[in-house]
């Protein structure tokens, strides 16, 4: 039990022992901290860039539909305005399958706020001021964007995200379910919600002798260059793509999105470098957002508890012109045992635009439905929620058939019921109350897989004693770059301080995205690799020698193993007895997965997923009004996210874990599991609190106002 | 963003002038709110009137036990300053729980009682609103409509005004004084904002120009036990779901003297006149507080999304008056 590792960081515990093989595991604060806090960590739009101009994308002001004339006569007669490009004159990019960004093409509209014309002018107001002077006519047609559960268009996907099968049937869930004398069957509803890193999606593209050099805010640059070369019709070698720092991506950078391709075809057209950013406001919808969901789950057990019984149907929305089926049924496939399991998926095309990853896609929403499901049985079957969840732990994975490589969820929920104090729980709702304040607990399972994509990387031996490790990884402020660093000192043998690591170029070989909690495993493989290839190299041949390695067979010929980080979170409330207002007294959580690198930083991936779990179960909702297809919350003063003021206390802490299946680095990845099974706490805790079962997310005071006469 | 130009007057009836004489200008305060909404289109001056240099920055205690608050003291400093949180404490809460601390470090007096509604519909000019295009429409009316008023709104409009500094002075029954080409005048808060009615752009009762130069706060030795109670979807940097401004004066259990106000019901802050008439002279229970609230909002008409305002206005007046009285 690592006990205390969470929090400490320590001068006795710090990286930097002289190559005694032990970084990993130590606390250390990011390599580039004090870059960023003293502002001179460059972000994409920030690299000093002879004769740039800046970029304005204008959305479409109609939901579906074509564009019938495009007036740019005002807006070229605007001071400073240089360029506009749309359907009619932008550089040309090649059909193919990404539909979704062959943009300013067609004068087809999909959804309201698809880019329909790019503003270049010399400084950012004239190109603001451009976008407003932009006359754009429509022939505009009746649209459909609001997820229903009995929307005619709801179909049965191919597979859901990122290559599941739709469906899953084990056993006879009917029968099953009929049978038993314990039975749940509820709905759940989450809304739309919307990726908001700090830095939104930007670029600065810079067209040279043919070549492309783009500095863009994304988590992967390989893949970035990869979609660019097949929409400009370039090899993949003449374009380079740089993301050194990047400010967070939550999914929504995972790959290229419409501002990198907006900047590359305005540079082309100016023939000079461009700066396009989104604004806060084009953060809400055209590049991805958590799919609004209804889920029905139905649970039945004996009257031990144990489950009998368990089936999820799932209904999310995707766009016309890109099917993202979210996997949100998955988390329930290999979560607990029954002899009776069935899962559905099916999706609505809308006129909206095309969500995507954000956080745990899948697992974030599903975990909601299943553990506050979970919660609904044990109370049901009258039985401790924690103790229910142990009876119906299983070694095997009920999906697979096979044995998980390690399982930790029984460890996780006892280690968390200790630390929390969670054996002294009256189990009725409004059990508690301390003045104007009702008080309850809830818990929740999470769970997370835990893959690794094939990488590539390099190790060199420098002739002054150094090593320098290269590797298109992205750092994009989870603290990846400083883990890197201590995986090849110690792959090396070296103190960390004599290695040097280079990421964020697409120039730099092959890595994939910061994604999928797979960044760290995926990474740390190839780097290991390589190194221990310099190792012996240098055996053979001391001085500047460097080696390479490629995941790419490792990766693929690992046995097929499922493979799983969890936790456990434990959360209490209090709620206004006469407003309804809900606030967190304390939330936490307690994680197994695998080996941490750093747990400086692992404890801020941990809670700021934790704290995002929270910002999902009480505050964030995008509003849709169906008349406009439009998010009309888009500003983070509308829609809100939690505050510093509303976490009292949140703690992570995670168990010794060591699993030899992983891969060599033994991790299974952080940036995810933290926010799965969060928000179900949450509402178990506040139905534990109050009586009141909110199934509709966000729980917000309007749902719970007058609690005092309720329940 | 439009291009524009930017003055410093050398004295009030200078900015008057300027603003007399540029159809298109605009004053600027702390620029917390006007700067955002140039950004957004939504208000496009070409000329903006610095005021923050102009000597309008002090608070002044009066002779008569008032105080006098100049229109450009930051939101900061006025919730700071002793006389204020001696005598007005509903005036320092109210203050404190508005916007963040780099915001409130920024904004004046004098924009804070002029902001304009945080409405969604008015602030995204792809959506109609007939308080930025009057004839437009308003969206609001049948759209999402969750923050906004339940009382007083109209078919044109139904944003509701987002300030908490106001709601407090209008409890208190401050004076706003300002000077108009013609000269200084004084305007009680309580007569300086409009109902919506089929003109929702006019907000307030001032001719174009008029500048606020400071609000005066009558003596309320009463005011000493004041509050003010915010209810909002996150425990900060939220405009309100629900707040109320109360004043209460009592000889033994009897009410002698109440003020109370509302935010976030109404297109302006709303003085709950009906609702202190069902208190004074009464003996205080929270029942009567209850229904001296219920009384207040017997004519509200919530809309689709705002139902939950009514009990939550009603639970937040028993709980600051209920206080006040314990206190």
């Amino acid at each position: 039990m690592s006990d205390d590792a969470a929090g400490r960081a320590g001068s006795d515990d710090t990286v930097g022992r002289a190559g005694s093989g032990d970084a990993v595991g130590r606390a250390h604060p990011r390599l580039e901290g004090p870059e960023k806090v003293t502002g001179t960590a460059r972000y994409a739009v920030e690299y000093p860039v002879d004769g740039v101009t800046y970029g304005w994308a204008v959305p479409s002001a109609v939901v579906r539909g074509r564009i019938t004339r495009v007036d740019t006569a005002a807006a070229l007669a605007s001071p400073g305005v240089l360029a506009v490009l749309h359907h009619g004159n932008a550089p040309r990019l090649a059909p193919g399958p990404e539909r979704e960004l062959w943009l300013l093409q067609e004068p087809a509209v999909h959804y309201r706020g698809q880019y329909v014309a790019v503003v270049v002018a010399t400084s950012l107001e004239a190109a603001r001021e451009g976008a407003r002077l932009v006359r754009i006519d429509y022939d505009a047609g009746p649209h459909s964007t609001v997820l229903t559960d009995d929307h005619p268009g709801l179909y049965k996907p191919d597979h859901v995200n990122p290559s599941y099968p739709a469906d899953t049937a084990e056993g006879d869930f009917d029968a099953g379910y009929a049978a038993a004398p314990v039975r749940v069957d509820t709905t759940y509803r989450t809304p739309a919600y919307h990726n908001n890193p700090m830095e939104p999606h930007a670029t600065t593209a810079h067209w040279h002798d043919g070549r492309l050099l783009v500095h863009d805010s994304t988590q992967g640059t390989s893949s970035v260059r990869a979609t660019l070369a097949e929409l400009f019709e370039l090899p993949p070698e003449s374009i380079r793509v740089v993301a050194e720092h990047v400010g967070g991506g939550f999914g929504s950078k995972g790959y290229a999105k419409a501002p990198v391709v907006l900047a590359a075809l305005a540079a082309r057209h100016v023939d000079r470098p461009v700066r396009l950013a989104l604004t806060r406001q084009q953060l809400f919808g055209p590049i991805g957002y958590r799919t609004p969901t209804i889920q029905r789950v139905r649970l039945a057990a004996d009257t031990d508890g144990r489950l009998t019984a368990i089936c999820h149907d799932a209904i999310s929305q995707t766009s016309t012109i890109r099917e993202f089926a979210e996997q949100t049924a998955v988390y329930t496939r290999s979560m607990y045992a029954a002899p009776h399991r069935r899962t559905t998926h099916r999706l609505v095309r809308l006129d909206v635009p095309t969500p995507f990853w954000m956080r745990a896609p899948g697992e974030c929403p599903g975990a909601y439905a299943l553990e506050s499901a979970v919660d609904e049985l044990a109370i049901a079957a009258g039985i401790d929620p924690v103790e229910l969840r142990v009876r119906n732990d299983t070694a095997v994975d009920p999906d697979q058939g096979r044995p998980f490589t390690s399982r930790n969820l029984v460890g996780c929920l006892r280690e968390g019921a200790r630390r929390f104090g969670w054996a002294d729980r009256n189990p009725s709702p409004r059990s508690r109350r301390d003045g104007r304040w009702l008080i309850g607990t809830g818990v929740a399972g999470s769970s997370y897989p835990a893959r690794a994509r094939p990488s590539s990387a390099t190790a060199t031996a420098r002739p002054d004693g150094g090593f320098l490790v290269r590797i298109n990884a992205t750092d994009i402020g989870t603290g990846a770059r400083t883990a890197i660093w201590q995986v090849a000192a110690d792959a090396l043998g070296v103190p960390p301080e004599r290695v040097e690591i280079r990421i964020g170029d697409s120039d730099l070989p092959t890595a994939p995205v910061a994604g999928g909690s797979m960044g760290t495993a995926s990474w740390s493989w190839a780097v290991v690799r390589a190194c221990q290839s310099l190792r012996e190299k240098l055996r053979d041949s001391p001085g500047e020698v460097t080696a390479e390695a490629d995941t790419t067979d490792e990766v693929g010929n690992q046995p097929a193993r499922p493979r799983y980080a969890y936790g456990a979170q434990f959360v209490e409330v209090r709620v206004d007895v006469d407003t309804g207002e809900v606030r967190l007294n304390r939330m936490l959580g307690v994680f197994a997965a695998g080996r941490v690198v750093n747990p400086t930083t692992a404890r801020s991936q941990l809670i700021g997923g934790m704290t995002m779990g929270l910002s999902m179960a009480l505050h964030e909702e995008g509003l849709l009004d169906e008349r406009y297809g439009d998010w009309v919350n888009h500003d983070l003063a509308t829609y809100h996210i939690t505050g510093c003021a509303d976490v009292e206390s949140v703690e992570a802490y995670w168990l010794d874990e060591q699993d030899d299946e992983l891969n060599p680095a033994g991790v299974k990845g952080l940036g995810e599991i933290g926010i799965v099974g969060t928000a179900a706490a949450v509402a178990n805790a506040v139905h534990h609190a109050t009586g009141v079962r909110v199934r509709d997310l966000p729980i917000r005071l309007d749902k719970l106002i007058g609690v005092s006469s309720l329940a | 963003m439009r291009a524009f130009r930017y003055h410093r007057p050398a004295d009030v009836a200078d900015a008057v002038a300027l603003l007399g004489a540029e159809p298109q200008a605009a004053y600027l305060g702390g620029g917390t709110n006007l700067v955002d909404l140039m950004k957004l289109g939504v208000q496009r001056p070409d000329v903006l009137v610095d005021l923050t240099r102009l000597p309008l920055d002090t608070v002044e205690e009066l002779p008569d036990g008032g105080l006098r608050i100049g229109a450009t003291v930051r939101n900061s400093d006025l919730a700071a300053h002793p006389a204020v949180r001696r005598d007005y404490p509903v005036l320092a809460r109210a203050l404190l729980a508005a916007a963040s601390g780099q915001l409130r470090n920024m904004a004046t007096t004098g924009g804070n009682l002029l902001q304009r509604t945080r409405c969604v519909y008015f602030q995204d000019t792809g959506k109609a609103c007939n308080k930025r295009e009057p004839g437009s429409g308003c969206a609001a009316r049948h759209g999402q409509n969750r923050d906004l008023a339940v009382l007083d709104w109209s078919e044109q409009c139904v944003a509701t005004h987002p300030s908490d500094l106001a709601v407090a002075l209008t409890a208190l029954d401050a004076v706003v004084q300002v000077h108009e080409t013609d000269g200084p005048r004084d305007i009680p808060i309580t007569a300086l904002y409009r109902s919506p009615g089929t003109h929702p752009e006019r907000e307030t009762t001032m001719a174009r120009g008029t500048l606020i130069t400071a609000v005066r706060l009558p003596p309320l030795p009463a005011a000493r036990r004041s509050t003010y109670l915010k209810v909002r979807d996150r425990a900060s940097f939220a405009f309100a779901a629900g707040s109320v401004a109360a004043v209460l004066d009592l000889d033994g259990d009897l009410v002698r003297d109440v003020r109370l106000a509302y935010g976030a019901v109404a297109h302006r802050p709303w003085r709950a006149y009906r609702a202190e008439q069902e208190l004074r002279g009464h003996p205080f229970s929270p029942a009567l507080a209850a229904r001296a609230a219920d009384a207040e909002l017997a004519e509200a008409r919530p809309l689709r999304h705002n139902g939950f305002k009514l009990p939550l206005t009603r639970a937040i007046t028993v709980r600051a008056l209920t206080e006040l009285a314990a206190s």
